[in-house]
């Protein structure tokens, strides 16, 4: 009757997570004064913790509570990059929660509470299991969008935020009743393909409607007009959790039902053509039209979920789902990085309720503050795809991934793209280092926190830019523990 | 429905219907028979029975939202209560401690209300230091 | 006709009728109360299908707690009856057909699916094996939802308490 012991220590991540939650929201109201190191190191700790606790369902590879999560390779190295992007974030958030007065333990607590969400949705190999893990994640980050409470903007975007997203869920949960009434089950791995007349077509539609509901939480188009005012009103350390932790947990769900059920992937194949092809266009085009370096950087987001759906259209085409898999993992690493890293510097320079966020505040920062620019430089050319950083390897990897599976076409849409963000990217940099600074505000100091995170993010994108080895070593042998179709 | 739970819920039925069916024939007969003579104070909103003052629609305290999602969310809680006690005896203790577990971290979050304040109507003083 | 068909037929139609009117009503009140009349005729129909957990859950958490907060907000927002406006392009030439073409196409591929399927006995005890099914093979989404439930709390409160409570314009309403 009690689930044996290795299911909890499977589990471990997600409860250190929530009782680290639990525990920030229990001492909150007791707190007064001097709190803010207390919280963020209790935090921070939390968070840590799971990540190494992480070993535990690395070496216990398996199925736990009777099938409903399934902890493999694959649940793990989404585990790493969305927990260590929650660690990153906490210590990211600490000082601009004390410039905005909002240092309360709740903002930690629902980031902690998020996480523990994206892990479920990483390891459910059940579609309830998978449900419950989304909205645990969604809801956290949609009362997180709305954080900054004086702040319209911040209304604002919790207020869209909540009213595309609970759409979207609703799209997911009526897919998966659709999928449970074509095969009678809601294990991925009991879904085979129904042999009765009219129920395929059932199929197609439940997972049809899936794909609407996860193609919304990665902002794939046409599913992604949200994006930008959303990720402009949120608080920018909020944004910078939105684009790299609940993405990489979706992509990791669309992954594991493309991987496990066999009727997904030839259904899939052209949506996820058109719908990749579409969302890398729609971004760059748009992102080029931008003033508001954080409205940029959301529109760039939208892009690069382009480019991830390249790879997994590749996956989707091939009977050999590894390469386009792998290339996934891989970019969803490289991608949580710099992401993070640009969306945190930006928080930090925008200053006192993030004022500063135009391309035209950034003039001259490379005299104002050398190593912030280079840093910020770095990761805007990542996020471009040049060589030694790591954006330029995940884009080979996808590269590499589309033409195994023969889809020349949408490599070829990849490069075209790569060429047009060349130019917006590009762009901030020119101001960066070209102009002469006119700001009359004194440069934005660093705080060790915040360089703290950035060398983590910086460090990470040299890395994955020069040694691949270990880490495609570590994303291909997590592809390859999906379960065969 | 089979004939079990069809008998069963046979009661419920007539009594929607004839419920229903009652209302309807008393609005009805009460509109054909009666007089209307309507005059502006019997129009009025029947306010305890003094003179109406302003406007009925006027914006709520925001506390009331939040005493309704408060209710709202141990509702939820107590839902699940039903159903595990259906089956408690064949759950034994495995049955006690997942439900042990689930509602000492609900207590937490009753707790964390609790020292919030937001269970308060008119928070103490302290209460509201606190919060500033 | 069987008793059962009937009961099915009113109940399928007041929860469409009352759905449809939830949209045309112009005053949120009005939406409010017409969807109760959806969550009953729900729950009727929930009880046909022998699942008398369920219906007796949508009565109690749907029709009673939400329905409360939805008033709540209503009452909160002083909404009043809601302003037409003409729908954009986008919406009338891309948003309305392909809504109606889902409808359709869900509603035909559902009745396919359903000719082909043949009746199932019922289990004995549907609220038995719903229970045990909760409790046994998804103890771990069920803790779950605690944490979703928290999750909630800490919401609520975030983006609802105010630091000083700051009385709505006018004084707090007084109920007589």
């Amino acid at each position: 009757m009690f689930p044996p012991r290795q299911d909890v220590l499977r589990l471990m991540p997600e409860i250190i997570l929530s009782l680290s939650g639990i525990l920030l929201m229990l001492i909150e109201p007791f707190l007064s004064g001097a709190r803010r190191t207390l919280i963020v190191t209790l935090a921070a700790l939390g968070s840590g913790l799971a990540l190494v606790s992480t070993i535990y369902p690395a070496t216990l590879p398996g199925t736990a509570f009777s099938g409903l999560l399934r902890i493999d390779g694959f649940s793990v190295f989404v585990h790493v990059v969305v927990e260590a992007v929650a660690f990153l974030v906490i210590i990211g958030s600490a000082d601009y929660l004390d410039r905005e007065k909002i240092q309360h333990g709740e903002y930690y607590a629902l980031v902690l509470f998020a996480t523990v969400g994206m892990c479920v949705m990483a390891g459910a190999a059940e579609l309830m299991t998978a449900f419950v893990g989304l909205e645990t994640s969604s809801i956290s980050t949609y009362i997180l969008a709305g954080y900054r409470r004086d702040v319209p903007r911040s209304n604002e975007s919790a207020m869209k935020y909540f009213l595309l997203g609970s759409f979207a869920t609703a799209f997911f949960l009526y897919g998966i009743a659709l999928l449970y009434g074509a095969t009678g089950t809601t294990q991925l791995a009991r879904m085979t393909f129904p042999t009765t007349p009219g129920r395929e077509r059932l199929l197609d539609l439940g997972l049809g409607l899936m794909l609407v509901g996860l193609a919304f939480k990665i902002a794939a188009a046409p599913f992604q007009l949200w994006t930008p005012d959303v990720y402009e009103g949120a608080p920018t350390p909020v944004t910078a959790l939105m684009a790299s932790g609940p993405k990489a947990a979706a992509f990791a769900l669309l992954l594991r039902i493309l991987a496990t059920v066999g009727a997904a992937g030839t259904f899939w194949f052209w949506a996820l053509w058109v719908s990749a092809a579409l969302t890398m266009f729609v971004g760059n085009l748009a992102a080029i039209a931008q003033s508001n370096v954080k409205r940029m950087l959301a529109y760039s987001s939208i892009s690069h979920a382009g480019y991830i759906l390249v790879a997994l259209a590749a996956a989707a085409a091939s009977d050999q789902v590894e390469l386009g898999v792998a290339a996934v993992l891989y970019y969803l690493a490289v991608y949580a990085l710099m992401k993070l890293g640009a969306f945190i510097f930006v928080s930090q320079l925008g200053g006192e309720s993030e004022r500063h966020m135009e391309i035209d505040d950034f003039r001259g920062l490379a005299v104002r503050q050398p190593v912030a620019a280079a840093c910020f430089a770095l990761f805007l050319l990542s996020l471009l795809g040049l060589p030694v950083t790591s954006g330029f390897l995940g884009k080979f990897y996808i590269f590499n991934a589309a033409l195994a599976s023969r889809l020349i076409w949408l490599a070829v849409l990849l490069a075209i793209n790569t060429v047009i963000a060349a130019f917006y990217y590009l762009r901030v940099i020119v101001v960066m280092y070209m102009r002469q600074p006119n700001q009359t505000w004194p440069p934005a100091p660093m705080p060790w926190a915040v360089t703290f995170v950035l060398s983590i993010a910086a460090a990470g994108t040299f890395y994955l830019g020069l040694f691949p080895g270990r880490v495609m070593a570590l994303a291909t042998q997590a592809a390859l523990s999906l379960p065969g179709r | 429905m089979s004939g079990n739970l069809a008998q069963a819920y046979a009661p419920l039925l007539i009594h929607l219907l004839v419920a229903l069916g009652l209302s309807a024939i008393l609005l009805i007969l009460s509109s054909l028979i009666g007089q209307h003579r309507p005059t502006r104070e019997k129009m009025q909103p029947y306010e305890c029975g003094i003179t109406p003052v302003g406007d009925a629609r006027e914006p709520f305290d925001v506390k009331f939202y939040l005493v309704a999602m408060v209710f709202i969310l141990f509702d939820v809680e107590a839902v699940f209560l039903y159903p595990w006690a259906y089956v408690f005896r064949e759950l034994r203790w495995f049955g006690f401690t997942e439900m042990l577990l689930y509602i000492l971290i609900l207590l937490a979050g009753y707790v964390y209300l609790w020292k919030k304040g937001a269970l308060d109507w008119n928070p103490s003083k302290t209460q509201r230091d606190r919060q500033t | 006709m069987t008793p059962q068909l009937v009961i099915f037929l009113v109940l399928a139609a007041i929860a469409i009728a009352g759905a449809v009117n939830v949209i045309l009503q112009r005053h949120p009140i009005h939406s409010a109360i017409s969807l109760i009349s959806v969550m009953i005729a729900l729950a009727g129909l929930f009880l046909l299908l022998e699942s008398e957990f369920i219906a007796v859950v949508q009565i109690i958490v749907y029709a009673g707690a939400i329905m409360v907060l939805f008033v709540f907000v209503i009452m909160l927002l002083n909404a009043g009856a809601e302003e037409r406006t003409n729908m954009s392009r986008m919406a009338r030439y891309a948003g309305v057909p392909l809504a109606i073409f889902l409808l359709i196409e869900l509603a035909y591929q559902i009745g396919a699916a359903a000719l082909s399927m043949t009746p199932q006995p019922l289990a004995e005890d549907v609220t038995r094996r719903l229970s045990m099914l909760l409790f046994q093979d998804f103890v771990f989404p069920f803790e779950l939802t605690s944490i979703l439930i928290l999750i909630a709390i800490l919401g609520a409160l975030v983006l609802a308490q105010r630091g000083e409570s700051v009385p709505a314009k006018g004084g707090p309403k007084t109920i007589t």
